[in-house]
């Protein structure tokens, strides 16, 4: 599909650190896309880049073909990390002004207000100043004010936080049903089973550069392993160099869990064939494993973190 | 853009001017004005109308006391016994002071006279004895010399002094120092005061919305600049708001509530709109020889003034001096300087507000900020009110932190045009320069968190790419 945007070989460096260099991105129209990476990586300046907060020291970012300009702010929302409202303005109010300043006109934004409110059950709050709401509702109300303006690329750091397990599921429906109309949203998180729930592209930033990117699909795939799942019972022994066991797991009543390792150019039908033909083993259950998101960030942000990047880090602390 | 600055500008508006603290602030300040114009007018008169009654206990054996001229305020009587007894009568007698003459006292150099008062004596007070005492010595002196009283009475003459002032093509205008310099301050009071209270409100509006994190939601809609001139102008919006209804309420209540109080039927002109809003500034026609307190004057000029119309030959009134002064470059400057002040000053507090996280951490940036400001008003009212073409005025009203006071100060006395619009063309130079480093600090400081900001670090944000 066309991405609705693309990062083109974009650097941004502050006083003393570079927090990004050389980042290329293209986020497919329509799709949810986790940005990821450890704290300090550089995402949140991509983000603030993406959203015309700061610009870029070089490169280029295009929002549909289009370098990106300030007259774009109308199709975006952005959700930022460190949350804010103005305290003493009425919920009504605020999402109003917001609303406005993201370019809708005073009708339309109030009709999708209300709409909002209903939607959200908390119409009665409308009234209300933003500091008598609990941190729950501020997050609704600031969600809110995120998507009034109906944009077409939504971008969402870290939104779960601050929401108990009943809101945050409400909010992951919403960000869905917004990808199946259309949106396409960028998620910032560290939370990686909601990526590997949501997102369908992912890019991983480490130490300002992109170290991986593309469909979750694909980068899990290419994170194989050639390893296998065994479960079943009976005692087995695998003495075939061809087979390395990383992990074995005795259960009751005589149940066994295996994971192994197959070396190149060994099948996993080879494994199956030789324990099926094990005395007294009967297999139960037999599939690959695929690494996770979370085993392919650690993986992959454990390879590229030399040790300065260790004594860095607790400078910065 | 454009429109964006609007609704900016019109959220610092609303949000302030439908805060209960701005209602009541409107409402309070002109009736407090008014009460505290009526207590010091009151003040005034009863201080006018008593007689201090000063008890004279003579031992100098040269008879001072026949000499000592007793007056509307001043009423000297002679007293016998010692000196302690005398101490002890006048407080007794609820008289208000003792001047004391000691013995051999030297008529060419009258050394330890003494005065003695219940409680603080009043400037007011010691300077009217010793000017009757100065008078009585030098008519003593006089009749040494062999002068008969006759003769001294003929040589004493009441001189009022008529000041006028010739401007450029020789033409008389009548001049009055009080009149020009009541108005000077008064239009620098205004600047200084609007400048102070609002320009504070610019940096707390800064630093709640940075401390309230919603920065960023902002910034991803509006540009740092849109964002710091819709703040600074909406909030000159309240101030120009509540300065109006200051005056307007402030003109009402004391042309209605104060003659009503008063019980006098004074004239419900300008005199009145001068007192609330310019905040006492009242002028006066002094043809008296006795030097007055600010209040006083005010008294005496409503005083005055209905005396003028039953005496016509009277001699200047204070409407013939305010048509006399330069009124139409007084207005154009005042809101010149007025606005430009403020937005130059503005700008700075707002780049303030956004580089501190914290409000306690404000002081070490406020005082460059307040120091010109001050300094502008303090130097403005002692020196440039009292030589409002000297090198020290010139040079404070062309230097833009300065001008804002200093200029107005000097208008009302007259400015050379060139001088004029030199000063408002560095105005405005200095407004673009300082609108543009604070813009630049605003910029990155209001997404700075959890830094303790130096001069230094201040400096090297202004070099900071987009």
């Amino acid at each position: 599909m066309k991405p609705i945007l693309e990062a083109i070989d974009v650097r941004k460096a502050y006083a003393n650190h570079v927090a990004l260099s050389g980042v290329s991105l293209e986020i497919p129209e329509g799709s949810i896309f986790g940005l990821l990476g450890p704290n300090g990586a550089g995402k949140t300046s991509l983000i603030r880049i993406i959203t015309q907060i700061t610009g870029a020291d070089e490169g280029e970012i295009r929002f549909r073909g289009e370098r990106l300009n300030p007259s774009h702010a109308a199709q975006i929302g952005y959700l930022p990390e460190e949350r804010g409202l103005y305290k003493k303005m009425k919920v009504g109010e605020q999402l109003l002004y917001l609303a406005q300043l993201r370019g809708l006109s005073r009708s339309d934004a109030t009709a999708r207000i209300k709409q909002w409110l209903n939607r959200f059950d908390i119409k009665e709050w409308a009234g209300k100043n933003v500091e008598d709401l609990s941190k729950g509702m501020q997050q609704k109300v600031q969600f809110i004010a995120t998507v009034l303006h109906d944009p077409k690329l939504i971008i969402l750091d870290e939104p779960f936080s601050g929401f108990d397990p009943i809101n945050a599921n409400l909010i992951k429906d919403e960000i869905l049903e917004l990808r199946n109309q259309g949106a396409t949203i960028i998620f910032s998180t560290h939370r990686m089973e909601s990526v590997e729930e949501m997102c369908d592209n992912i890019a991983l930033i480490n130490r300002s550069r992109k170290v991986l990117d593309g469909p979750i699909g694909v980068i899990r795939n290419q994170f194989k392993t050639n390893t296998y799942e065994v479960e079943g019972t009976g005692h087995p022994v695998l003495s075939s160099p061809d087979f390395e066991v990383v992990e074995q797991k005795k259960r009751e009543n005589d149940h066994f869990y295996l994971r192994v390792q197959l070396q190149d150019g060994v099948r996993p039908n080879d494994l199956l064939r030789y324990l099926i033909g094990s005395v007294g083993i009967e297999v139960e259950a037999f599939r690959e494993k695929i690494p996770s998101i979370n085993e392919i960030f650690i993986r992959r942000v454990g390879e590229t973190m030399p040790e300065t990047l260790l004594e860095t880090a607790n400078a910065l602390l | 853009m454009a429109s964006k600055f609007l609704l900016i500008a019109q959220r610092e508006y609303l949000s302030r001017v439908r805060k209960k603290a701005f209602i009541v602030l409107t409402l309070a300040v002109p009736l407090l004005l008014a009460g505290f114009g009526f207590v010091i007018a009151k003040m005034a008169s009863s201080d006018n109308d008593t007689t201090d009654v000063i008890e004279v206990r003579d031992d100098s054996g040269l008879n001072v006391a026949s000499h000592l001229v007793s007056t509307a305020q001043l009423r000297f009587e002679t007293t016998t016994g010692t000196l302690a007894d005398a101490k002890k009568g006048f407080q007794k007698a609820k008289h208000d002071g003792l001047v004391y003459l000691p013995a051999g006292l030297d008529v060419e150099k009258p050394v330890g006279v003494q005065f003695f008062g219940k409680g603080n004596i009043s400037l007011k007070k010691q300077s009217a004895v010793e000017s009757a005492l100065n008078k009585a010595f030098s008519d003593l002196k006089m009749q040494k010399s062999g002068l008969t009283q006759d003769q001294l009475d003929r040589l004493r003459s009441k001189v009022d002094l008529q000041a006028v002032s010739l401007d450029e093509t020789g033409k008389e205008a009548n001049s009055n120092a009080l009149a020009t310099s009541g108005m000077s301050y008064a239009l620098a009071l205004a600047i200084y005061m609007f400048i102070f209270i609002y320009g504070v409100q610019i940096m707390r509006g800064v630093g709640e919305e940075k401390s309230s994190r919603i920065m960023e939601v902002m910034l991803s809609s509006v540009k740092p600049f849109d964002l710091m001139m819709g703040k600074i102008v909406g909030i000159a919006a309240v101030g120009l708001t509540q300065f109006l209804l200051w005056g307007v309420l402030s003109f009402g209540v004391s042309s209605v509530v104060m003659p009503l109080l008063t019980g006098k039927d004074k004239p419900k002109t300008e005199v009145a709109a001068g007192t609330s809003a310019a905040g006492a500034t009242a002028v006066v026609v002094a043809d008296d020889d006795e030097p007055r307190s600010a209040g006083a004057q005010f008294d005496r000029s409503v005083d005055k003034q209905t005396a003028q119309a039953s005496n016509p030959a009277g001699r200047f009134s204070f409407f013939n001096i305010l048509a006399e002064l330069p009124l139409g470059t007084i207005l154009f400057g005042f809101i010149i300087y007025f606005l430009g002040g403020y937005l130059l000053y503005g700008a700075l507090f707002g780049a303030v507000g956004a580089a501190v996280d914290d409000q306690t951490d404000t002081q070490q940036f406020m005082f460059p900020i307040t120091m010109p400001l001050i300094l502008s008003y303090i130097v403005g009212v002692s020196v440039i009110l009292r030589n409002p073409d000297g090198p020290v005025a010139f040079w404070m009203s062309m230097f833009p932190l300065t001008s804002p006071i200093a200029m107005v100060i000097r208008l009302p006395f007259g400015v050379p045009m060139w001088q004029l619009g030199l000063s408002i063309f560095l105005l405005i130079l200095g407004f673009l320069g300082t609108v543009w480093v604070a813009a630049r600090i605003y910029r990155v400081g209001i997404l700075m968190y959890g830094k303790k900001v130096t001069y230094k670090e201040l400096g090297k944000w202004m070099f900071y790419k987009g």
